[in-house]
């Protein structure tokens, strides 16, 4: 919290403009239009096409499981809380799906809400270390994480449990290019949206991250809110472990960690233009983000370039676009 | 007329150490109810208690004959209390209106009704006659007088019976302090009881029915405020009798060569500041709100540089560009943001007296540890030791810290904004009584200060500041009328 400044002069209100605003989600709609126009003219020029059904497929294909953790984190991050546990949970909440369906149509609903059960009781453990324990939320999902590797690594060598092919649908139908699964993702992010902006504990998903005293002073119940947060994320990272549990056939237990989601769903929220620190961001952004990372991806495989050069752009675009996140948020606060 | 609250036999303590001790407090519906004490006194803690954010070891709160005993804020605002805090509660990037709602939002079908919220943000603005203020816009693009008025409107928004307000003033300037007892007036009318707390005299007797004094945590007098005078009111706080006059200006023998000079001056906040200040001498800054005052403060210091004119130190041209630059040629600042700018509030008292010696200052560390008793003991700070965090200590404390850590680099040229805002009477003193030492000492010292009567009262010389430049300069003991005329533009012959 803030002590009351001193009074600077005291200019009058700037006059609330309607005009179109630079936003960092603006900003990130424009860069993802720009870097597919920049990667269809390379793939262009090597003889190939980006955005082609097959293109057009393999950026929705990626954007699917990331944007499904990333939904969640953004959530979390929106309170100024972390989670660093959803790359170890997608892992096991896809073997608990592929092993409770076991092959049986009869059992894919129980799988699923299994699967999402387990996920839900994942978040209540890390909101609960961090609220009623006071632990650091890097270091108390760090812990939740190591756990959870501790429970695969004894239990699971490789891919378990076994999807029935009805299941297998949610992962590979699609409307013309568009997978399903990312359709019904988008829809995902819809409700997020409409938590986040328009229902009350959204409002205070927002009041929390933006400064936990004063949220608390005001009469917001901080606990509870960094809860529900936390609740919301895993069960996203839940949805993410069903979706590739579909898609594999089966559970596997290192598919989240494979893809790094820990780090990359972070990475997306903030390239999204959600502060890290909280308070200030949203889904929409944090979408961007998740398309701008599987479109960089996509474009580095048609072009088939080394993976270092790779990873060295994806980071110059993260640190570029917190830059600049960085200096409009200081040209704003007077 | 009835009693709205009743606080009883309230104690409470933090970490074993006792801060309220069996206090009694009764606030009647349309009464202002001043409560005062020195820093540290337990006022805030008291508020808090009523405002549900503490809970009481023991003692019961009891609202219209009612015991209560509060889980948290909301359940004292439900009951019908409102707090306005010491610090600011509000978002800086959220809404007026999605702040003046927090917590309480209204919901319709599940979503939060947005446009009540506007609505009755607007209507409550309109009523308080702050129709500049747009409920849509976004908490940082306002003034800090405005977010007050936000503030105010936040408390008022849930349909208060009873209004703390923990120095509400403290933020204000004056024609802003004028609106705020007008504000007050008009709720009391309305048969709110309302808390008030501060430490400005003028402002409780001006405004107050009645004045409850708190020390070290323990109920010391109540009565109204006319059965009382200021000199009755400081001795109950302060525990003894406190001459109100300020320590003797400097004589003029006692004046050394110049030790800051500053010639045509400027940047983008001040143009042509010529300015100089002696060893020994105290010259004030006078001024309104944006005059330019800590403009040229933090310009000397580095903050935001002079980009025209020259600045000599000893008679020695210097060209500052930053604030290490500054600490390097021996100016000392204290910023008017006392806990933004001047500590490192979670680190201890020790490690924030020895900030600006250990970081801009090369060696001498041996010593240290000697002096840093005698250099705490000369500015009086009262700590539970050294190794206290300051963000513990009482505000008075947290400026004698700031003071102790300049001190430490014995500075030649010490520019203080606002030294005394938010800090008690025998501390105010205090820090009158050190700054007098060091000029004695052959510091030369340029104040700033929105206390007019601390300003006239403390300075051996006024430049009176009017948009961005000195518009004059008075000697010693100048009137405040004359002070004002030249701060709004007047000349002094204009003044009635
Ligand atoms: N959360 C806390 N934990 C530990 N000590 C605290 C806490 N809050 C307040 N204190 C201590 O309680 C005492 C009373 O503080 P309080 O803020 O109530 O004083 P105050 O009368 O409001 O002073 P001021 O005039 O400076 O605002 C102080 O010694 C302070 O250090
Ligand atoms: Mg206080």
């Amino acid at each position: 919290m803030q002590e009351k400044p001193l009074p600077v002069r005291a200019t009058p209100p700037e006059p609330r403009t309607r005009r179109f605003a630079l936003t960092p989600t603006v900003i990130v709609y424009l860069a993802l239009v720009v870097l597919l126009i920049v990667g269809s003219v390379l793939v262009g020029l090597r003889g190939g096409v980006l955005l082609d059904q097959a293109g057009l497929l393999n950026i929705f294909t990626r954007a699917t499981a990331l944007g499904l953790v990333a939904i969640g984190q953004t959530i979390v991050i929106l309170t100024g809380s972390l989670d660093l546990s959803v790359a170890y949970l997608v892992g096991l909440t896809s073997l608990v799906a592929a092993e409770t369906m076991a092959g049986q149509d009869g059992m894919i609903v129980p799988g699923v809400l299994l699967a999402l059960a387990v996920a839900a009781v994942v978040g209540l453990v890390n909101g609960l270390v961090i609220t009623v324990l006071k632990a650091n939320a890097f270091i108390a999902t760090l812990g939740v994480a190591l756990i959870l590797r501790g429970y695969l690594e004894h239990n699971y060598t490789g891919p378990a449990g076994d999807v029935p092919r009805t299941f297998q649908h949610l992962g590979y139908d699609r409307i013309g290019p568009i997978p399903v699964a990312a359709l019904l993702m988008l829809a995902i992010a819809a409700a997020c949206w409409w938590f986040l902006t328009r229902s009350r504990p959204g409002y205070h998903v927002y009041a929390v991250g933006g400064d936990i005293e004063v949220a608390r002073l005001s009469g917001v119940r901080t606990r509870r809110t960094i809860l529900t947060a936390h609740v919301l994320c895993s069960v996203a990272a839940g949805f993410a472990g069903i979706y590739l549990a579909s898609r594999l056939g089966s559970g596997a237990p290192y598919v989240g960690t494979d893809a790094v989601f820990d780090l990359e769903s972070i990475a997306a929220v903030v390239l999204g233009g959600t502060l890290l620190a909280g308070g200030r961001g949203g889904v929409v952004g944090t979408i961007g983000g998740v398309f701008i990372l599987a479109t960089l991806d996509t474009t580095f495989d048609a072009l088939a370039v080394d993976p270092f050069f790779k990873d060295v752009v994806r980071g110059v675009v993260l640190i570029t676009a917190v830059a600049l996140y960085a200096r409009r948020m200081v040209g704003r606060s007077p | 007329m009835t009693s709205a609250v009743r606080l009883a036999g309230i104690t409470k303590s933090f970490l074993g150490v006792t801060v309220l001790r069996d206090v009694d407090l009764e606030l009647r519906a349309g009464e202002v109810h001043a409560l005062m004490g020195e820093n540290g006194a337990g006022k805030s803690t008291l508020l808090k208690v009523l405002a549900g954010v503490h809970r009481q070891d023991a003692g019961t709160v009891e609202i219209d004959g009612v015991a209560h005993t509060f889980a948290g804020p909301a359940d004292a605002q439900r009951a019908g209390i409102a707090i306005i805090h010491q610090e600011f509660t509000l978002l800086p990037h959220r809404s007026v209106a999605e702040n003046v709602h927090l917590g309480r939002e209204p919901v319709r079908r599940l979503r939060v009704d947005r446009r009540r919220m506007v609505r009755e943000t607007r209507e409550l603005l309109d009523w308080l006659g702050e129709d500049g203020i747009d409920p849509t816009a976004a908490v940082s693009t306002l003034s800090v007088a405005q977010r007050q008025v936000v503030e105010i409107v936040k408390a008022l928004a849930t349909d208060a019976r009873v209004l703390a307000m923990d120095e509400p003033t403290a933020a204000l300037a004056d024609h802003e302090v004028e609106l705020l007892y007008d504000l007050v007036r008009r709720l009391r009318e309305r048969g709110i009881a309302i808390l008030y707390v501060s430490h400005r005299m003028r402002e409780v007797f001006d405004l107050s029915d009645r004045i409850t004094v708190l020390k070290d945590g323990a109920f010391v007098a109540s009565a109204p405020t006319a059965d009382l005078t200021s000199e009755d009111l400081v001795r109950h706080m302060v525990g003894r009798e406190l001459s109100t006059l300020y320590p003797d200006r400097a004589a003029p023998d006692e004046l050394g060569a110049v030790r800051l000079d500053l010639t045509d001056a400027g940047n983008a906040r001040v143009r042509d500041v010529t300015l100089a200040v002696r060893a020994g001498e105290i010259v004030g800054l006078a001024g309104l709100q944006g005059a330019g005052r800590s403009a040229i403060a933090r310009a000397v210091f580095g903050v935001q540089p002079f980009t025209r004119g020259t600045l000599a130190i000893d008679g020695v041209p210097r060209r500052i560009t930053s604030p290490r630059g500054a600490v390097r040629h021996g100016i000392a600042f204290v910023t008017e943001d006392r806990k933004g700018e001047g500590l490192a509030l979670r680190q201890s008292v020790r490690d924030n007296a020895l900030l600006v010696r250990r970081s801009a200052l090369r060696g001498r560390r041996s010593r240290v540890a000697d002096d840093l008793r005698a250099l705490l003991d000369s500015v009086n700070v009262v700590s539970r030791g050294e190794h206290q965090e300051v963000r513990f200590l009482s505000g008075g404390n947290q400026q004698k810290v700031v003071l102790a850590k300049w001190l430490a680099v014995d500075p030649k040229v010490l520019i203080v904004d606002e030294p005394t805002r938010g800090i008690d009477v025998g501390a105010k003193q205090a820090v009158h009584h050190l700054l007098r030492e060091l000029a004695r000492r052959g510091v030369a010292i340029l104040m700033i200060s929105s206390e007019l009567p601390e300003l006239i009262g403390m300075s051996d010389r006024i430049v009176v500041m009017h948009d961005g430049t000195p518009a004059g300069e008075l000697p010693a003991g100048a009137s405040e009328a004359a002070v004002m005329g030249l701060a709004t533009g007047h000349e002094v012959g204009e003044v009635a």
